[in-house]
Order: structure tokens, then C-alpha cells, then sequence
């Protein structure tokens, strides 16, 4: 979600000159970390905060305080040459955790299946083992099988995606380019195949999607304050909507 | 004047051995730090998950083998290219080339060696590993020979450029013998020059072993990182998770003082441990070479 915070405060900072605002990426972990040790005034997540996370802020005399900011999608993309256009969930968690391990198995061309992932220290990665592999139920222990290979970046996925017709990679909707096919996900078989769009995911008929955070320490005052209400206003959600996310107050836009 | 002159050559000299014991204190201090923050690992990981199969951090599974095999994989493979090639680079920048083709080559060589890995690293994603794919019918071309090509590349510089100071410094006379025993060049440069040479050609292909181990930022872009055992040669066509790689992409991410950040740290030692076992190697090869030479000398 690095792309988002940016954008927000370089609009804030345009319209505010007297306020200075230094985003840095490294994945959501990172984010908290840096707000646990202090050095941060607000930490974007793209999962929320773990009980221990907050634990340890809490020894560390802090408190930290949840706004959900914007809602994201996760796209399962696949090169276009790849004839295969809709999967079910349980088909790409099979993919995923290695029981699928040739295309042809899932309607498509006779041909390796390539697994991309982001690296464990993303946020985009535990949501997606937590929601697709394991589908969301917290007594499944399925793991990503031992030969995907974790990217450090959405650029290397998109860029490992664009050139092999092997691969199958996810990433945020916000990142996916517009060469690249988008695979329509069905909650269950037999269910309607769904492609990620922001009018999908706010009607959460699109199964991976999710909510994007910002954490501060204690409830926000001053300069922080303005700001956070600034980015649940319409203006800044627009933004949000630019970049592909999906903003949070569509239902009751404000004046 | 005199009095001036005593003052600063004592401050001269005490600096300059200040800052030759400044390198041993430093790796001390190195190793001190590794150690503290790393072994503590053994004490909260038991053996067998640490010697298991499978990486998988934010699962509590730390087994590090194949994080091993796959840097010991891509290294070898970079040092097979390498080492050819840098001192066969070498031999012909030194004994072949004509004057002027030797002036632009060195330099172009150097040029090489400052090129920045991240780049590399680019050129590996965009340009090679497609190529790759397509041209061996591979699944994917973010493999474990993808790094080692361009760990070779990055390695072959310093290779060429020690080794070929080696080649010059060997005194001219050994090859007007050669050649006056009616040698021919092959003969000389193989029997006379590469033998005389031997400790600094070997200590080149140890610089070269060196950076390719530590080399990070080009493997991390281009191997896959996917942690899988390689023991196979197969391996090396298929994507492989280094131990650099794993530091540098899960470092940032780590709760200080966490069993993963440890682990990290364990993984570190033995990075350590496996490039001191390189150096001490090449250096009692070379300390051998020479008591024997001495012996023939007496």
C-alpha cells in the first residue's frame, strides 16, 4: 500500500505546505515495528495489527489505535497467452499448496504451473495463505508448496507473469497492470466466477479482498488528526479509487 | 625542524598501525556480534527443525539446509564460470594481447567490475532469464544457473584483475628461459608462468569465491528464492533460495531479539564460518606451495 500513502501525502503536502509528511515502504510488519519502536507517528498495514504487536507496544508504553483507510483486492493474474480464465478458490489454494501442478489439470494448456508469491514478510503474503490456501478457516494448516518462488517485489511478479506462460502470481488490484489477464475467482464450485472490481469488492461478492489499516500511537492529535480525517474525506478516497484500491466510504460519500 | 620531524613520524606510525590492528579488532568485534545475536538460536530451535527441509519463518520452521545448499549451488556454479574465464582473461590481457588492445581491454575489465549488481540484477530479470526459459525449456527462468551466470559475471573482474597482477609481477627472465629451452608460448604460459604465479592466481580465485558467496542483491532478484534442498544437479535448473537472500529480505521485517531474528543471525555465522573455511583452505594451499618451492630453492 505504499503506492496510496504516497499519493496521499503528496496531495496533503500540496494543499498543506506547512505540513511535512515522509513515507517509507518495507512491507506492513516493518511499518508497525517502527511505530512499536516509536519512530514512526502513523504505520500503514495492509493486515491488522497482531495481538503480540500490540502487546509489545503496549510494554513499550504505547497504544496503538485502528482506522481502516481504504479496501484492497487481491488479483490472481496469469500471462495472456494462458487460455485458462476463472478458477474457484479451492483451485488456487490446490495450485498454491502444490496438489495442482499442471495447467491441463484445471482446464488449460499442457504446461508447468510456476507459482509466484511475495516474500513472508508481506502483508499481501500472510492474507493470501490465510484466505486463499487455508480459505479462511484458522485450523487449516496448508502451507505454500516448498518450489514457489517468493519475489521481493510486485514489480518481479508482474514483470515473471508478463513474460511466462507458465506462471500464476497475486498481487494488490491497485498494482496489476493492464496486460496482464486477471483470473475470475468463485467463492465455492459451482458458484458465480467473480472478477476483482471495485464495485465487486464493495458488495464483497469478490472473495479476496480486504481491509487496508493506519495505525497511531494513542488517538491521534494535531497534525496526525487532520490528516487521518483528511484521508477518510471524499477527496482522498478518490484517490484510493485512482490507484486501483477500493475506497471505504462509497456507501455515504461525504459533502 | 628536527624535533617537528620526530613528532610527526611518531604520530605517522603510530596511526599507520592503528589502523592495521583496526582491521583485527573490527572482525573481532564482527564476530563477537554475530555470535551474541546468533547463537542464541541453538538454545530456541530445536536441532531437527533446524536442520529440516523446509524454510518457512512465519511458521516457526527454520530448517536451513536449504538455504545452504542453494548459496553452496549458485556459488559453484558462478565459480565454474569464473574461474576460466577470469584467468583465461587474465593470460591473455598479460601474455597474449598486443600493447594496445591490452590498454583498452584492462580497463573495460575494471569498468566491468564496478558495474552496480543491482543492475545486473535487472538485466538478469528482463533480459536473461527469458532467454533462458525459452532457449532450455525450462518452466521458469528465475533459476539457481540464471544467478550463477551472473554471479560469474560479477566475479570474473576481480578474478582477471588480481590474477593478472600475479602474471606480471613473475619476472621476465622465467619465460626467456622457457622460450630458450625451445618452449612454445602454450608451454611456457602453462608450465612456467601459471606455476609461478600459483599463490596470487589462487588468492584471485578466492576474491572471486568471495564475492560471488556474499554477492545479494543479484541472486535475491534472480534465482526464485524458493527454498528447496538442491542436491541434484537438476537443481541448478530449477529456482533455489540463497542464504544472502534470506538475510537480506527478511532482516528488515524482524522483531528485534524474535527466534527468527537469531535464526537470521545463526544464518550469518555460518556464512561466516563457510567463507573462513574457503580463505584458511586457499591460504594453507598457498603456504605449502611456497615451503615446498623454498625447498627446492635450498
Amino acid at each position: 500500500m505504499v503506492n496510496l500513502a504516497l499519493a496521499w501525502a503528496e496531495a496533503y503536502q500540496d494543499a498543506h505546505p506547512d505540513v511535512r509528511i515522509s513515507v517509507t515502504g518495507g512491507g506492513s510488519g516493518t511499518g508497525i515495528a517502527a511505530l512499536i519502536n516509536g519512530t514512526v507517528d502513523i504505520a500503514n498495514a495492509s493486515r491488522q495489527i497482531k495481538q503480540e504487536e500490540i502487546e509489545e507496544a503496549r510494554a513499550n508504553g504505547g497504544n496503538p489505535v485502528e482506522f481502516i483507510v481504504a479496501r484492497d483486492a487481491i488479483a490472481v493474474i496469469v500471462n495472456p497467452a494462458n487460455p485458462v480464465s476463472q478458477l474457484t478458490l479451492q483451485q488456487v489454494s490446490d495450485i498454491y499448496s502444490g496438489k495442482i501442478n499442471n495447467w491441463k489439470e484445471v482446464g488449460g494448456e499442457d504446461r508447468p504451473i510456476v507459482r509466484l508469491s511475495r516474500e513472508t514478510n508481506s502483508g499481501t503474503h500472510v492474507y493470501f495463505l490465510e484466505t486463499v490456501l487455508r480459505l479462511g478457516q484458522k485450523e487449516n494448516k496448508t502451507l505454500f508448496s516448498m518450489d514457489t518462488l517468493l519475489l521481493p517485489s510486485s514489480e518481479g511478479i508482474i514483470t515473471e507473469v508478463r513474460q511466462n506462460p507458465n506462471a500464476i502470481g497475486y498481487d494488490g488490484l491497485g498494482y496489476v497492470p493492464p496486460d496482464l489477464k486477471v483470473i475470475a475467482i468463485a467463492k465455492e464450485a459451482g458458484g458465480a466466477y467473480v472478477l476483482p472490481s471495485i464495485a465487486t469488492v464493495n458488495d464483497k461478492s469478490y472473495p479476496i479482498a480486504r481491509d487496508l489499516y493506519m495505525y497511531t500511537n494513542g488517538e491521534p492529535a494535531g497534525v496526525a488528526k487532520a490528516y487521518l480525517d483528511w484521508i477518510l474525506s471524499a477527496e482522498a478516497q478518490q484517490i484510493v479509487a485512482d490507484l486501483g484500491f477500493v475506497p471505504v466510504i462509497t456507501s455515504n460519500p461525504s459533502p | 625542524m628536527e624535533k617537528s620531524l620526530n613528532w610527526r613520524e611518531f604520530v605517522i606510525t603510530r596511526a599507520i598501525k592503528a589502523s592495521g590492528y583496526s582491521a583485527i579488532v573490527f572482525v573481532l568485534l564482527i564476530f563477537v556480534f554475530l555470535m551474541r545475536e546468533g547463537l542464541p538460536a541453538l538454545g530456541e530451535v530445536e536441532a531437527g527443525n533446524l536442520l529440516s527441509i523446509r524454510w518457512y519463518p512465519i511458521e516457526e520452521m527454520f530448517g536451513i539446509l536449504p538455504l545452504i545448499t542453494g548459496s553452496i549451488i549458485v556459488t559453484i556454479g558462478a565459480a565454474l564460470i569464473a574461474v576460466p574465464f577470469g584467468i583465461g582473461t587474465a593470460v591473455f590481457i598479460s601474455e597474449i594481447a598486443p600493447r594496445w588492445v591490452r590498454e583498452i581491454l584492462k580497463p573495460l575489465v575494471e569498468l566491468l567490475g564496478g558495474l552496480p549488481s543491482v543492475v545486473l540484477g535487472f538485466l538478469g530479470i528482463l533480459v536473461l532469464s527469458p532467454f533462458l526459459r525459452v532457449f532450455l525449456d525450462l518452466p521458469t527462468g528465475l533459476t539457481a544457473f540464471t544467478g550463477s551466470l551472473l554471479l560469474g559475471g560479477i566475479a570474473v573482474p576481480t578474478v582477471v584483475s588480481v590474477a593478472e597482477d600475479a602474471l606480471d609481477a613473475v619476472p621476465r627472465a622465467y619465460r626467456e628461459g622457457a622460450w630458450a629451452l625451445g618452449a612454445t608460448r602454450w608451454q611456457t604460459i602453462w608450465r612456467v608462468t601459471l606455476p609461478a604465479a600459483r599463490s596470487g592466481v589462487l588468492t584471485a580465485v578466492m576474491l572471486g569465491i568471495g564475492r560471488a558467496i556474499g554477492e545479494t542483491m543479484t541472486v535475491m532478484m534472480v534465482t526464485g528464492n524458493a527454498p528447496v534442498l538442491a542436491l541434484k544437479l537438476g537443481s541448478l535448473f530449477s529456482p533455489v533460495r540463497t542464504m544472502t537472500a534470506t538475510i537480506a529480505a527478511e532482516m528488515g521485517e524482524v522483531a528485534n531479539g524474535s527466534t527468527h531474528y537469531h535464526v537470521l543471525f545463526f544464518i550469518g555465522i555460518v556464512l561466516f564460518l563457510i567463507s573462513l573455511g574457503v580463505n584458511i583452505a586457499a591460504s594453507s594451499v598457498v603456504f605449502r606451495a611456497k615451503k615446498r618451492a623454498e625447498r627446492i630453492l635450498s
